[in-house]
């Protein structure tokens, strides 16, 4: 107000700090602070925790191999229909993770058109397993990391690539050096809201891999069924899923995007 | 070996054919206005635009794509890679090409010593002021030793004080290289002052080519006339007094010393039916060999020690009635005359 | 901030404002199994009480009974099970004694032609074929366990699913070979999934009760009763579950 900001933005934007914050502080008014230790070190919530932070973890691992790549090409690349190529990369982002989970089953899972050739001839199943998460959370998540890159890369000016293709370097050298470090700061914000997303993935996860303690209860599949009989863990439960993230995604800021 | 190059490049509204020929060790300035086809031509020299066939020492370069060419590029803003130090920028070329990386860093510290800037191997580039980056990148267009360097507008983005010293120096360090240079610039001073020959292109055709006196001593188009209307000369500086490599001896207000360029502009010669009295400083004879009339001037092409071309009014043209023999005095103030190091 | 506050008590309001009382109007709480048939006796009622509308909230039982005492607008709530009716009596939401309507037995769910050839509880402790069963936080999961407790068979599940649409959409498409669930979801999901009855089920009969809401028109202790009515019991039957 000091600086002499608009009322008419800075009342809705007071709404809109109260509407993003509100629901956060009722969680944390209602937690059971009494029972939060012995819920937080319970092996369960520990368990459940880990598995969530791996396979997160390996989600954006999955979608930065592939999703850089697909925004390059996005970007850079002479392809016909690239608008339409362009909107249906986003595609994961409209539909609802069930259906998401839904469509990995019919195309991945023991009798999907693809799924039941990896099960014959590898004997490789993908639903109910680790890597069925990972999957999951990688196919949500990855439009975002790849709408971010892609941003970054249409920003960036291509003259420098065409200076050093002029000082002999290849495109695939060219990318390496010269473009993905000129794009690090959209590859970061990306990545940290690739892993966001991955880490709090529920639908396409559940529906894909579904819920075993260990290999496939990640932390909101955990929330979700104590929010069935016991609203308190599951509010614990939120609780720590909210302090690992925010800690994770302070720590990347700090150390990243300062940089 | 005599560089050849044949440009064709065809677009909506605009084609450009050039036919260029660089000797070894020879800077052609490529001059024109804007959107005459100087940046295209560049690069489709590069091979970053298709278009670009050049013949030398009988091999031939044509489609080939521009990281298969013996080309170096200092770019009008240099485009230095920011996030690289000085000597990774300098060294990227060479790394890129295959050379080792102990080989590549002491090759690229070496051509940094050549430019000045060994101390500044080690920061990034947003560290340097202009001039700096401007001599890293021609370190860097250079450390692959490429056997045509194209320059473009190398000048444009340096501010006038800097632009001075900046010029003298690329030109000591384009008279070291022994490839052959072209030089994109749309400032006929920049082209006089570095090159050893013009090549003038107007909508993607050449109007006129040759040497800077040539082009200047005759310009044959209006364009050319207005944008090389300039008197230059080179001679040997001793204090205030230019002695002219054509002859001739002029008196300058700056003392200076050594080789210098000489610039001074038509408007500020005028002449007289009778030796002038009073306080320029530079009076000599000499004799109209041309008049040509442009839109509000008129300018007179007199042969003498030195040659010198005058813009005088059409007023004053009456009042002389000037006809090519004639035999006038020219008088100049030490004041508009311009010299700049060599 | 006290203006916005006051924003959203106001958006808060918009959701809970009742329904004009002018017209009869009441709204129904009911378990998700009970989706198909209470849609059809609601329709039933409504020709039979010109003017009377019934709208319906299907969902989790447990969910549906937080709802209830959070001040959700119920007139009726169905339940699938004695616990969370509890719930809500136990706050004083519901005053009347609540009268068990329909019975649901568990049932072995296969996918069409029963790949894995699943006949009997036994299998389920099999570990090369892939078993779906709901967690033990929700209904179907706590029967499940009843059941194979009762049968000695320790089940080795692949995955605990969150409700009984999500085991089906597992059992339809092929991705397990059998799952437990409840006969009336069998009979709702359609040709793909078969069911097959089995001795143990007995041990795990799921009991619903029903009761009106103790601030409720009278027109909720209409419908009550026409749920317990020959028509009604007609209709669950029809969908699977047993007479109480």
């Amino acid at each position: 107000m000091r600086s002499r900001l608009p009322v008419v933005l800075v009342l809705p934007a007071i709404a809109g700090l109260a509407f993003l914050l509100v629901p956060l502080a009722g969680l944390l008014v209602k937690a059971p602070w009494a029972s939060l230790p012995t819920q937080l070190f319970s092996a369960e919530v520990g368990q459940a925790l880990r598995l969530s932070l791996v396979c997160a973890s390996l989600a954006t691992v999955v979608c930065l191999v592939l999703g850089v790549p697909l925004a390059w090409l996005l970007a850079r690349g002479d392809l016909p229909g690239r608008g339409l190529l362009r909107a249906l990369v986003t595609v994961p982002l409209v539909l609802p993770p069930v259906v998401g989970g839904v469509a990995l089953l019919l195309v991945l899972g023991r009798r999907g058109v693809v799924g039941q050739h990896l099960d014959q001839w590898f004997g490789i199943s993908l639903p109910f397993t680790t890597a069925g998460v990972v999957l999951a959370e990688a196919f949500v998540a990855m439009p975002f990391l790849v709408i971010s890159v892609e941003g970054a890369l249409r920003a960036a000016d291509p003259r420098y690539e065409e200076a050093a293709a002029t000082l002999g370097a290849s495109r695939w050298l060219t990318f390496r050096r010269v473009t993905l470090p000129s794009v690090m700061p959209g590859v970061v914000a990306g990545t940290v809201l690739c892993w966001a997303r991955a880490l709090g993935e529920f639908g396409a996860t559940i529906t894909f891999a579904g819920n075993f303690p260990g290999r496939t209860t990640t932390m909101p599949l955990a929330v979700y069924l104590a929010l069935e009989t016991d609203p308190d863990a599951a509010i614990v439960l939120s609780i720590v899923l909210l302090l690992v993230s925010v800690a994770v995604l302070a720590g990347l800021r700090d150390r990243w995007i300062r940089a | 070996m005599t560089l050849h190059a044949e440009l064709r490049v065809q677009r909506t509204g605009f084609s450009l054919s050039l036919d260029l020929t660089i000797e070894p060790g020879e800077v052609v300035a490529l001059l024109g206005p804007n959107g005459a086809g100087k940046t295209t031509a560049l690069r489709a020299l590069a091979g970053l635009e298709a278009g670009g066939a050049i013949s030398l020492n009988g091999s031939t370069w044509d489609g080939l794509p521009a990281e298969m060419r013996p080309v170096g590029v200092v770019f009008q803003d240099y485009l230095l890679f920011a996030h690289m130090s000085v000597l990774d920028n300098v060294a990227f070329g060479l790394r890129a090409r295959g050379t080792r990386k102990a080989e590549a860093n002491a090759i690229a510290l070496r051509r940094l010593d050549q430019v000045g800037l060994a101390g500044f191997a080690h920061v990034k580039p947003r560290a340097l002021s202009g001039g700096q980056a401007q001599r890293v990148a021609l370190a860097r267009a250079l450390a692959t030793s490429p056997r045509l360097l194209l320059l473009d507008e190398p000048l444009a983005a340096l501010d006038a004080s800097t632009r001075l010293r900046v010029r003298s120096e690329l030109g000591r360090h384009l008279a070291d290289y022994p490839g052959h240079t072209l030089l994109v610039t749309h400032d006929p001073l920049d082209a006089m002052v570095l090159a050893d020959r013009l090549v003038i292109l107007e909508n993607g055709r050449v109007v006129q080519e040759g040497s800077p006196r040539a082009v200047v001593r005759q310009p044959r188009t209006d364009y050319v006339a207005h944008l090389v209307g300039l008197n230059f000369y080179r001679g040997v500086a001793r204090g205030t007094e230019v002695q002219l490599d054509d002859g001739g001896t002029l008196t300058i207000a700056e003392p200076a010393e050594g080789p210098v360029h000489v610039v001074f502009p038509p408007s500020a010669v005028s002449l007289f039916p009778s030796k002038p009295t009073g306080s320029p400083r530079n009076t000599w004879q000499a004799t109209v060999s041309g008049i040509e009339q442009h839109a509000h001037t008129t300018r007179v092409d007199l042969d003498g020690s030195p040659a010198v071309l005058a813009d005088i009014t059409t007023a004053t043209v009456a009042e002389l009635r000037l006809q090519p023999g004639d035999a006038l005095w020219v008088s100049l103030k030490a004041t508009e005359i311009h010299t700049y190091p060599q | 901030m006290k203006r916005v506050l006051a924003f959203v008590l106001l958006l808060a309001g918009c959701s809970t404002a009742q329904p004009s009382p002018s017209t009869p109007n009441i709204t129904v709480f009911a378990a998700a199994s009970l989706t198909e048939s209470f849609q059809k006796l609601g329709k039933e009622f409504e020709a039979a009480h010109p003017g009377t509308k019934v709208t319906f909230n299907f969902g989790g039982s447990s969910a549906l009974a937080q709802q209830i005492n959070q001040g959700a607008p119920a007139d009726v709530f169905a339940s699938a099970a004695p616990a969370n009716m509890k719930q809500v009596t136990d706050t004083g939401a519901i005053t009347a004694a609540p009268t068990t309507f329909a019975k649901n037995t568990l049932q072995i769910a296969v996918p069409q032609g029963n790949p894995g050839k699943v006949t009997d509880l036994a299998d389920f402790a099999k570990a090369d074929l892939k078993i779906a069963l709901c967690a033990e936080q929700v209904p179907c999961g706590a029967a499940a366990k009843k059941v194979f407790a009762a049968a000695g068979v320790t089940a080795a599940p692949d995955t605990l699913e969150q409700d009984v649409k999500a085991v089906l959409t597992k059992v339809s498409l092929g991705e397990v070979d059998a799952a437990l669930v409840y006969r009336t979801d069998v009979r709702a999901a359609g040709a793909k999934v078969e069911g097959k009855d089995f001795a143990e089920a007995s041990g795990a009969v799921n009991d619903y009760p029903i009761a009106p809401l103790a601030k409720a028109p009278a027109e909720a202790k209409d419908f009550v009763n026409f749920v317990l009515s020959e028509r009604g019991r007609a209709v669950l039957t029809e969908a699977g579950f047993a007479a109480p």
